[in-house]
């Protein structure tokens, strides 16, 4: 690989753009393709194809094999809530190489020594969350317990595609939070990409055990598509 | 050699690390997982890097065939010519480096030019 592609494409993942690095394996002649050029390229559909599963692998085209390495940006995600739950998952998405912000406009909750290393912001979703560009590779979780602030979070995480949109709360309190997301003007196919009950359904209790839930439920929506539905 | 952190995050951390090696005027190579067949421990699109004092960073097999890869990378290194490893329980390599989950893979190794 020269120097320049290598660069090129650590630009790419740096500004968390997504692109491809086509090899061709016998000669191993290289180019680098960004998002923008894809549809472009020769090997456009099938880059897209990968891109989507955001997966690499090898495609065979007019007899020449060619290795597709797909660099997507990390998975990030925003925890509405500095609650327990948060704080139990902040050292766990770290471990999973996920990048973690919590935002929550009450101040008792949303204080540095609570979460020593994680950015946490002090404010309403409505103000914070443009800020950090929701996209579709970010996880949308939301964890108070209180419409003010979780709804419009969940709106915006649906708004903007994020791949994984969970609401804490019963089965009921989502009943609940359904009918304003209509009244909203959700539809129905929105609405039922929300995950709640929040988390995989492994009988957790503890803050921390439903910190374990909702983030395997995540690393379960990122590399297996389509996602899970609920079965209510 | 600079100390090296335990532990790199993801992909995008070894292909920076690799990039960083190459400007401090290392020479480098960058072994890939390019195929996997059957139960392989790191998928396809895994990174390892190579520097030619063999010091590397990241992994292609979880262990198994990272000192095989090495020594292939140093000669990818030398030559200047990438090349493709297939490691698996069928061939002959396996039993000097093989992957005791049973799995096979395939590793294209470049060299950072």
């Amino acid at each position: 690989m020269k120097l320049s592609v290598l660069a090129a494409l650590n630009a790419e993942r740096a500004a968390r753009r997504s692109a491809v690095l086509v090899t061709e394996l016998a000669s191993g002649r290289q180019r680098l393709v960004k998002a923008a050029e894809i549809e472009a390229d020769p090997l456009g559909q099938a880059i897209g194809a990968q891109m989507a599963q955001r997966k690499s692998g090898i495609v065979s085209e007019g007899g020449r094999d060619y290795f597709l390495s797909v660099a997507v940006p990390p998975v990030k995600a925003v925890a509405i809530g500095a609650v327990h739950i948060s704080q139990a998952l902040a050292p766990m998405a770290k471990l999973a190489g996920i990048d973690l912000t919590v935002v929550d406009p009450r101040t008792a909750f949303a204080s540095k020594a609570r979460f020593p290393d994680v950015t946490v912001i002090a404010e309403w979703p409505d103000l914070a969350l443009p800020r950090l560009k929701l996209d579709a590779h970010t996880a949308l979780i939301a964890l108070t317990h209180d419409p003010k602030i979780d709804d419009p979070a969940i709106a915006a995480g649906l708004k903007a595609g994020c791949f994984y949109v969970g609401a804490l709360g019963s089965r009921k309190t989502h009943g609940k939070r359904v009918e304003r997301l209509r009244d909203a003007g959700f539809g129905e196919a929105e609405i039922g990409r929300i995950r709640a009950p929040i988390g995989l359904d492994i009988g957790a209790v503890s803050p921390p055990e439903i910190a374990v839930s909702i983030l395997a439920e995540i690393i379960e929506a990122q590399h297996r598509k389509p996602p899970r539905r609920e079965t209510t | 050699m600079a100390e090296e952190p335990a532990m790199a995050a993801s992909e995008d951390d070894i292909l920076s690390r690799a990039e960083a090696w190459s400007r401090e005027g290392r020479k480098v190579a960058i072994a890939t997982v390019i195929e996997t067949w059957g139960s392989a421990p790191r998928p396809v699109g895994s990174h390892l890097i190579i520097d030619e004092e063999g010091n590397f960073l990241g992994s292609v097999s979880g262990g198994c065939v990272e000192g095989a890869v090495v020594t292939d990378a140093l000669d990818v290194i030398a030559t200047g010519q990438p090349r493709t490893l297939a490691f698996g329980v069928a061939d002959e390599t396996a039993w000097q480096a093989g992957l005791s989950c049973g799995g096979q893979i395939r590793i294209y190794v470049e060299p950072v030019t």
